[in-house]
């Protein structure tokens, strides 16, 4: 297939429908008003991205370039199918925690919430600005800007705990990318002269094996955002960060910038034909499949939901990165899938914990017992979104995962079709015991009283109830993102 | 009066310090505006020079219409016209921001610290422009007498010896100047730069020329604090008043940054440099020592000015190692790292001063809270110190991109490392002081015997270059693909 290039301004008002909304949310007198720019420029930007859709799906690509910084190397956007399949995620998803975040931010009566909203305009401002990217150059300026964007979230209680924690979340963030990704970026750099992302890769045969995989696995470990054993630490200790940036940013936003990277380095700086012929991909396999037994060993063991949830990522992170590196069409199909799936069921298992924590004040999984029967639609909304993090049907979920099975099957490793079930069968083990818990244990607290409902404010409920029901519809409509990760595949 | 530009950047600030300190007894309140003028007036002619030679290319200037060798010229080329343009950029806009201070602090010396002032400016656009291998020298002890001066003239128990131990290094290192050019004279009968270069051409071999050369080299190095030369520095700009802290610390090192770098490529030539003498590796392990441990030195400082003059000692080391490195794309980025670092000094060395201001000598705790309370002034000094990390799209991510590149083009690795250690080092230096900023209530961490003293944002005439700083920051950074195509690679193009 002929790829059409297209110049257009629509990738850079994407980007800027949320950094203009910065300045008008600082100088906004009023809350309301301060919420309605927030929702404004989430609902602007979203429409921007998805007007480009009808282009992408015919095939084409748009790009924009900022200015020329670097020779072979300018900031320049750039919008194909696996861009967009992510941006398009992201940024729905804002709108929806847009509204969330003014149920939980006001019910919880939280400080400093101008700050609060600017920051997070900034971080789908640079957010979508990875997605977009259209070399390395521009993709590190933008992963760098939503590391130090996310700061003051993960930061925002400015207690000594948020203290310790944002100071693991740089450390881990900022070091690895200064530390590995920059140094190989230049030389990248050097050896090709350019920084682009090519459907061929760019560095096939002018560096030889020892340096690729050295290169290679500064990469993975570099874009810690990924969160690839060992360098993921930092995420559970991020879930001291209010309940909606936790949802948003480490469940979609930030997480998947980190798998992305890898994925757009794997797939376009090295590219699938120079990785197959040097067998590099199955050890990178190794590792994420590593990951993902022993971070769903880890939550098992975990009390505190957002920190369950937060090994859970964890291990669903490393799935899509396995998907990518079977290098067969279905399993990057899949790992690219999986994306958009566990975005969806994910980010409502958050709100659910969110939801949990506005109403009743428990964090912990033990004193959650019969907390069904007071809060049904949200522990209902629960339950979908465990589902689809598990894998099962009718759910997104599923359908990613069956790809990736499918890929394992297609480039022969059965290990890791192993792998992919023993993971689901633990997700199962860790999140339906909260479930049955809910429904059918009656709570200390609630014996022999009438039990009063009381769900979270409708700012809250109605986006967990939006996200679970689009994790159903996407499992019988996955066609959407199915048709972008197909042209997105680098083959 | 167009062609006399070159004259009358030096020429208008020069008058304008004695005019301000003959004001300063017969009316006090003309100073500052004087002052304004006598740094407004080469600002605007560097941007019309840079202009000019940007379109026309080389002007040659010969003061007094005596014509080289004998007589002296102002030679300029894109590469000085812009560090000019930076320097009367920054000159400018410190007195602007810190005009209040200086007016409220010296009342009684206020004629004399803008003479000195302007003084300092004089000398140093002289060394830009000059293309006389003498005249240089009298121009750097013009700029360091003043400096020596304006830094004496600070806290009254410290500054004073701070400056006199400047004044013992400062000489030494002029002394190794003048006697390196004594080498020189001596050789080719010459002090004229160009003229010196072409005579130079036999002489590469000669002991005298390579002795001479690294007296010049030696002298240069110990004015701009290059490890193990450093140890008048950090005291020097921690002790000053804050508004020559913030005039000094981002021009002085970064000037004589450009002396070395001018004497390496328009004096001798790349092929003395780096083929005749075999220092160039020893002088990279070098700077790679002075980046890490001048990194290491600030992170165990508590006070933040303190902090800042050993992060300039470590910036020091990249570009004498990207000089040194030997192939164009590191010298380009050594080159950039001159302006983007005068830049970024700047933006932090005037917020901290800012900030000292209202709460004293800058110690760490006294930063608390002051995201609440000097939230602009704060912001721009993180833009500063995440261009000093190197965050794109700041500037210092670009000359660090150069440099990175250009090491690995000489194949040191040991640069590489120092150039991300100390980057590394330098995200923990700066987030040490944010997080204090952002978690921790002013109220809290008041020493006793502190009064508390309720801190605001600082005024608009300081906050205003502040932001046009930080604004700078990001621009440099922008445009430095055009700035490394069109002003600085076309000078190098020839030489490697």
């Amino acid at each position: 297939m002929t790829m059409e290039f297209q110049s257009s301004i629509r990738p850079l008002f994407a980007l800027l429908a949320s950094l203009c909304a910065v300045p008008l949310i600082i100088i906004s007198p009023k809350p309301n008003i301060r919420e309605a720019i927030s929702f404004l420029s989430a609902g602007v930007k979203f429409t921007i991205i998805a007007s480009m859709l009808p282009e992408i799906l015919m095939g084409k690509q748009l790009f924009f370039t900022i200015i020329d910084v670097i020779p072979g190397a300018p900031l320049q956007l750039r919008v194909d199918a696996f861009g967009l399949l992510f941006a398009l995620v992201a940024s729905f998803l804002w709108i929806l925690t847009t509204a969330y975040s003014i149920g939980y931010m006001r019910g919880l009566n939280e400080h400093a919430q101008t700050r609060y909203f600017c920051f997070f305009a900034l971080a789908l401002f640079a957010t979508i600005g990875v997605a977009f990217s259209a070399n390395l150059l521009t993709l590190y300026l933008f992963y760098e800007l939503l590391s130090l964007a996310t700061y003051p979230l993960v930061t925002h209680h400015q207690d000594p705990e948020a203290r310790t924690s944002g100071r693991k979340y740089l450390t881990y963030i900022l070091g690895t990318s200064i530390g590995l990704v920059l140094p190989a970026m230049i030389y990248v750099y050097n050896v090709t002269g350019n920084l682009d992302f090519t459907a061929i890769g760019i560095i096939a045969k002018k560096v030889s094996p020892p340096v690729v995989a050295i290169l290679l696995s500064l990469f993975i470990f570099g874009f810690a955002k990924a969160a690839i054993m060992p360098l993921h630490a930092w995420l559970p200790a991020a879930m001291v960060a209010p309940t909606p940036v936790s949802a948003l940013l480490h469940a979609v936003a930030v997480v998947k910038v980190g798998v992305f990277s890898i994925a757009r380095v794997l797939l376009y700086t090295f590219g699938v034909k120079s990785l197959a012929q040097l067998n590099l991909a199955t050890p990178i396999g190794f590792v994420a499949s590593f990951t993902i037994i022993t971070a769903s060993l880890i939550a098992l063991s975990q009390d505190e939901l957002k920190r369950r949830l937060a090994f859970s990522t964890i291990s669903q992170l490393s799935y899509i990165v396995l998907g990518v590196s079977l290098l067969s069409p279905r399993g990057i199909t899949g790992g690219l899938i999986h994306i958009a799936m566990h975005a969806f069921g994910k980010i409502t298992l958050f709100f659910c914990a969110g939801a949990i924590f506005l109403v009743t004040g428990k964090k912990h999984i033990s004193e959650m017992a019969g907390i069904g029967h007071r809060m049904p639609v949200t522990m209902m909304a629960f339950f979908v979104g465990a589902l689809s993090v598990i894998g099962l049907p009718p759910c997104g979920g599923f359908v990613s995962k069956w790809y990736m099975a499918l890929g394992s099957l297609e480039s022969h490793k059965i290990i890791f079709l192993v792998v992919l079930l023993t993971s689901s069968l633990l997700n199962a083990m860790y999140f339906l015991p909260i479930v049955y818990q809910a429904f059918f244990v009656e709570g200390e607290s609630v014996k022999g009283h009438a039990i009063t409902r009381k769900e979270a404010p409708l700012w809250c409920l109605f986006p967990i109830v939006i996200t679970a029901l689009a994790s159903i519809i996407l499992f019988f409509f996955p066609d959407i993102f199915l048709r972008l990760a197909e042209l997105a595949l680098p083959l | 009066m167009t062609e006399n530009l070159p004259a009358l950047l030096v020429v208008v600030p020069l008058l304008c310090a004695f005019v301000i300190y003959g004001c300063s007894w017969l009316h006090k309140k003309s100073c500052l505006p004087l002052a304004i003028i006598g740094l407004g007036t080469p600002l605007f002619i560097s941007i019309v020079l840079l202009k000019e030679v940007l379109n026309n290319g080389h002007i040659s200037y010969h003061l007094g219409g005596w014509d080289p060798p004998w007589g002296i010229a102002y030679e300029l080329d894109p590469l000085n016209t812009l560090v000019l343009v930076a320097v009367a950029a920054i000159a400018f806009l410190n007195l602007i921001a810190t005009g209040t201070e200086i007016e409220a602090n010296f009342y009684d010396r206020k004629g004399a610290f803008y003479a000195l002032y302007l003084l300092f400016v004089v000398g140093l656009l002289g060394i830009v422009a000059t293309g006389d291998l003498f005249n240089l020298y009298v121009l750097l002890e013009i700029a360091s007498i003043t400096g020596y001066s304006l830094i004496a003239m600070g806290d009254p128990a410290r500054a004073p010896l701070s400056s006199l131990n400047y004044v013992i290094m400062g000489t030494m290192g002029a002394c190794f100047y003048l006697l390196g050019i004594g080498y020189i004279y001596i050789m080719t009968g010459s002090l004229n730069m160009a003229d010196v270069r072409a005579l130079l051409q036999p002489l590469y071999h000669s002991s005298a020329i390579v002795i001479g050369f690294i007296f010049c080299m030696t002298g240069v190095m110990i004015k701009m604090g290059f490890f193990p030369l450093h140890f008048w520095l950090p005291n020097a700009y921690t002790y000053a008043p804050s508004p020559a802290a913030s005039l000094i610390a981002p021009l002085m090192t970064k000037v004589m940054a450009y002396v070395m770098i001018r004497l390496m490529l328009s004096v001798f030539s790349s092929k003395f440099v780096y083929s005749s003498i075999s220092a160039g590796t020893a002088i990279v392990w070098l700077a790679s020592f002075d980046i890490v441990i001048g990194a290491i030195m600030a992170l165990s400082q508590r006070d933040l000015r303190r902090m800042l003059s050993y992060i300039i000692i470590s910036e020091i080391g990249y570009i004498v190692g990207g000089a040194w490195l030997g192939n164009i794309t590191a010298m380009s980025g050594a080159i950039l790292h001159i302006i983007n670092d005068t830049l970024m000094t700047f933006c932090v060395y005037l917020a901290v001063g800012a900030i000292s201001k209202q709460a004293g000598r800058v110690h760490l705790n006294s930063v608390s809270g002051l995201f609440k309370r000097m939230p602009f002034t704060m912001a721009v000094f993180v833009a500063g110190g995440l261009s000093i990390v190197g965050v794109p799209p700041t500037c210092g991510f670009f000359s660090k991109w150069y440099l990175i590149s250009g090491a690995i083009k000489a194949g040191n690795y040991g640069f590489i490392g120092a150039l991300i250690l100390s980057s590394l080092i330098n995200v923990a230096l700066f987030f040490r002081i944010i997080e204090t900023a952002f978690f921790e209530d002013s109220n809290s961490s008041t020493t006793p015997g502190n009064h508390t003293v309720a801190i605001t944002e600082a005024r608009i005439a300081t906050l205003v270059p502040l932001l046009m700083g930080a604004a700078g920051l990001i621009a440099m950074g922008l445009f430095s693909g055009i700035i490394i195509r069109h002003v600085i690679q076309p000078g190098l193009i020839g030489i490697f």
